[in-house]
């Protein structure tokens, strides 16, 4: 167990990007002025060093988006040019969303020729569609938007025309309070190899009910906000916000399993 | 504070979209309540876990038989 959570400076003193870097550095039992344990390295790093080593740990709430609310993002020239007869401006767009849209379909299809498939269609009726995107949301939720209801879609003619709902096994209260509450070892992940790890984290995922599932990858894995994945699932606010605790909850449960301490699990079931 | 109302806070403190005083009395209980902390830390741990590796890597070689495929449609019309 760490130490006792330590007092946070006020607004003036730190700032909160570098709040973020001193609660992972007490995570990895380590601070900012201590070397730290990285995947078996040991190395002093100062905060950009930091944020420049591990770029996706940014603050979950404050992913940054890329352009200001006055500033154009980079997609709309890039969709006005395909718009314009443009296509290698289209190769463009494909290659920079290519891999996280065929996160999405693997996540959801849990099948690899599916999700190949899902990509390519995914991406080829963004391209017919595309007169029909506004630019109200960002080309990105747009096409993930596509790349769900082409997963959704799939599954039901795996399932033989089964419809395939966003809202499935999501009934269950389990996950909604936590059980098993026995810490984790200081760095669980060295005790597997990567593809041990890999393994791991697919299994785990994969045992959460499908609403759950695509809301945590959309919302934690993927980083859109929680307004962008209810627009994307057609889900409201709350339901994306009751979805996404479930999801986090039920996610460390399961990992515990791998990951708890050797020092032994807690008493179960406290609740005060 | 309660643990079920600390557990309805988690979220909004895994995100940082807590207010000031929210996040006091959300410490205030998290000195005291070793489980809490330790599902706050794991859950966070879990997020990071997930995020920071890919579990459904797209291999470069399918990448480009992929691209090359739809921009080929692409090209054609679709």
């Amino acid at each position: 167990m760490s130490d006792s959570p330590q007092p946070l400076a006020g607004p003036s003193e730190v700032t909160p990007e570098e709040e973020t870097v001193h609660k992972l550095f007490r995570w990895f039992g380590s601070s900012p002025h201590r070397p730290l344990h990285w995947s078996g390295t040991v190395r002093r790093m100062s905060l950009r060093d930091f944020w420049t080593k591990f770029p996706k740990l940014t603050p979950m709430a404050t992913i940054q988006p890329i352009a200001g609310e006055n500033e154009q993002h980079p997609d709309v020239a890039l969709v006005e040019r395909v718009r314009g007869g443009d296509v290698s401006a289209y190769d463009t767009l494909v290659r920079k969303y290519d891999r996280q849209i065929f996160r999405i379909a693997q996540h959801i299809t849990q099948n690899r020729e599916d999700a190949e498939d899902v990509m390519q269609d995914a991406f080829l009726k963004a391209y017919e569609k595309l007169e029909q995107f506004q630019g109200n949301s960002k080309f990105y939720t747009w096409l993930v938007r596509i790349a769900v209801n082409e997963s959704l879609m799939r599954l039901r003619k795996r399932r033989t025309g089964r419809m395939v709902s966003i809202d499935e096994d999501v009934e269950t209260e389990e996950g909604s309070v936590p059980r098993d509450l026995a810490d984790w070892a200081p760095d669980p992940e060295q005790n597997y190899t990567q593809a041990e790890l890999a393994e791991i984290l697919r299994k785990t995922i994969q045992g959460l009910p499908q609403g759950f599932r695509v809301v945590f990858v959309l919302r934690d894995v993927e980083g859109l906000s929680t307004e962008e994945t209810a627009e994307t699932l057609g889900l409201s606010v709350p339901a994306v916000k009751s979805r996404l605790l479930r999801a986090r909850l039920q996610l460390r449960e399961r990992l515990t399993r791998y990951f708890r301490s050797k020092k032994g699990p807690k008493e179960m079931g406290v609740e005060k | 504070m309660t643990c079920t109302e600390f557990l309805a806070q988690l979220d909004d403190l895994l995100d940082d979209a807590v207010t000031t005083e929210m996040r006091a009395d959300l410490r205030e209980h998290l000195r005291g309540c070793e489980h809490c902390e330790v599902t706050l830390n794991t859950t966070r741990k879990t997020i990071e876990i997930y995020r920071s590796h890919e579990i459904y890597a797209l291999p470069t070689d399918l990448r480009e038989r992929l691209h090359a495929a739809i921009m080929a449609r692409c090209k054609k019309g679709c």
